[in-house]
């Protein structure tokens, strides 16, 4: 039997453990930061890691103060454990952190996971869907780097829409095992001058609208445009969404998403990735301190 | 005395194996059951286990965003999403009753009737230890904070003292002086007290566009309340002859340590479970390692 699964879940080890750091090398603008995590559970794209520092956290400022969400962006699976690669933009205290660890290479990171939800395969989201568009922005391309090779080896075709503000704030293309990847940017510098998500339009617009599920992960505004595009197209989306958590486990109740029916949703056990028809909007979740 | 080595605790009759608890909100053991899996029973991290505060109807809790992360701490403002008293007793207290060590129920309530009613239906179940009372709000009636008030305070103690044979906790706040509403407690029937709740508090959004909080304010905790908290258990645990579970920002044994020799006779990790989901075990090792 061929694997039809995107992957199983697979309870993460309890507790908070050291992860030595075995890579670290520019990937655009950001940082990926490899390391070796001996338990060997292979998370899911999608999934996601708090991670901390083994010291400094906090520093003599008082913050860093509770562990940062990380997507899984790639792993390696080999045989005494797993190679897990982690995209980082540093851009406030706890990124700044974590990438001058990871930059040297000597460190441990403290990590609790793989948590959360993860993306299905296209036929567990829409019945008859054959084909996935993956559509991503910023930083936000990470988990879909590892959803990529994942539909690669399932046999899946998948087509690639990364979107970016400007060199400065791009990365990741490298870790896309693509060489058809359409760009966007919003100032021109590299494919087309404009948003991302006037590629996903054209490609709704033609034969993909009927035999492919869209996934997505990038700024709030972005996947509040693509929610409410595939929803007008009558196309199944999921969205790896992103909200302030302090703990990933369920611990805090600070990750709250609406959901369309009432109510909220803890992303860190009902996502990071939701089904688009779950959420009341895209851009609802707190932004990110 | 506690014989070096020997972490045991009598908490108002419940036998502790370890004077580690968790604070109330600050833990969610069937959601860390779903995602850990059964090692979180083998490797329960506290001695008894606090559920988050249960109200007589479900609330939703409060609108995103609902953390600020503070210099060595945490502000929150979580609202107290839980399924109401029915919910509770029907979907979570069996889960609950399975874990490995006692169970303490945190309840809340906006007058005397409705806390009755609480305490009454959790009173009748045997899988429950011991009842936390959380007064950090106020009465409707009055408008006063119960916990901020001994008068208050002692009236709701009265008055649920007579429902119930399980020990009562009450849950003292920080937002006003704790003796004379321990005191008060104390006098009325209460069989032990629990503090630091959160300190009330507001961030500013730095981009400069009001309140961070989607409910404007929250409660502050973590390390950086830990010296008030000790100031505050201390003087509790000198005036009152009943045991004090301490909290506020306790991360590490010597943290627990001090709270015990400031009048404890358990702690309560909160914000720390944040960070470390196994930090009450860790904790209660490392309190063991002091000797």
């Amino acid at each position: 039997m061929p694997e039809t699964a995107l992957g199983d879940y697979t309870a993460p080890p309890f507790g908070r453990r050291p992860l030595q750091v075995v890579g670290s090398a520019a990937s655009g603008a950001y940082r990926l930061v490899e390391v070796f995590d001996p338990s060997g559970v292979v998370p899911m794209a999608g999934q996601f890691y708090m991670l901390s520092a083994e010291s400094e956290w906090p520093g003599s400022s008082g913050r860093p103060y509770l562990p940062r969400a990380f997507s899984v962006a790639s792993v390696d699976v080999g045989a005494d454990g797993v190679t897990l690669g982690f995209l980082v933009h540093a851009v406030g205290p706890g990124t700044q952190r974590i990438e001058e660890v990871g930059g040297g290479r000597a460190g441990s990171l403290l990590a609790v996971g793989p948590l959360g939800r993860g993306f299905a395969a296209p036929h567990e989201v829409a019945a008859g869907a054959k084909g996935a568009i993956l559509i991503g922005g910023g930083i936000g391309v990470a988990p879909l780097a590892l959803l990529r090779r994942n539909l690669i080896r399932l046999g899946v075709p998948s087509r690639v829409l990364l979107g970016y503000r400007d060199a400065d704030n791009a990365g990741g293309l490298d870790l896309f095992d693509c060489s058809e990847i359409k760009l966007a940017t919003d100032d021109g510098h590299a494919g087309h001058r404009g948003r991302v998500t006037d590629l996903l339009e054209r490609l709704l617009a033609g034969d993909d609208r009927g035999s492919a599920v869209v996934y997505s992960c990038g700024p709030p505004a972005m996947l509040e445009a693509v929610r409410v595009m595939c929803e007008e197209a009558g196309v199944a989306c999921q969205l790896a969404l992103e909200s302030p958590m302090g703990c990933g486990y369920g611990a805090c109740f600070g990750c709250a998403v609406p959901l369309r029916e009432g109510g909220y949703m803890r992303l860190c056990l009902d996502g990071p990735v939701v089904d688009g028809s779950t959420i009341a909007r895209a851009d609802a979740g707190a932004e990110v301190q | 005395m506690i014989e070096a080595r020997d972490l045991r605790v009598d908490l108002c009759g419940i036998e502790l194996a370890h004077p580690v608890l968790n604070g109330s909100g600050t833990f969610d053991a069937i959601a860390a059951h779903d995602v850990f899996g059964d090692i979180l029973l083998e490797r329960f991290p506290f001695s008894a286990f606090v559920s988050k505060t249960i109200t007589p109807e479900p609330r939703p809790g409060n609108p995103p965003p609902r953390l600020w992360e503070e210099t060595d701490g945490v502000i929150n403002s979580i609202g107290l999403p839980n399924k109401g008293l029915g919910g509770f007793l029907e979907k979570d207290l069996p889960r609950l009753a399975a874990l490995p060590v006692p169970l303490i129920v945190s309840v809340m309530a906006t007058s005397a009737e409705e806390f009755a009613g609480l305490v009454q239906a959790i009173s009748e179940r045997s899988e429950v230890a011991a009842i936390e009372l959380n007064v950090s709000c106020p009465n409707v009636k009055s408008g006063l904070v119960v916990g901020e008030s001994p008068d208050e305070c002692a009236s709701l103690v009265s008055a649920l003292r007579v429902l119930t044979e399980k020990p009562l906790i009450v849950k003292l706040t920080p937002g006003a002086d704790p003796v004379p509403v321990a005191m008060a407690a104390e006098t009325s029937g209460a069989d032990a007290f629990s503090l630091v709740n959160t300190l009330k508090a507001s961030p500013l959004s730095p981009a400069g566009d009001g309140h961070w909080l989607g409910a404007v304010s929250g409660g502050l905790s973590g390390p950086t309340i830990k010296d008030l908290a000790l100031a505050q258990v201390s003087a509790v645990a000198d005036a009152v002859g009943l045991p004090v579970i301490g909290m506020g920002g306790v991360s590490s044994g010597a943290d627990a340590r001090s709270f015990l020799e400031a009048g404890a006779s358990a702690v309560a990790v909160g914000t720390e479970n944040f960070r470390d989901p196994e930090a009450g075990s860790r904790i209660a090792r490392e309190l063991e390692d002091l000797g």
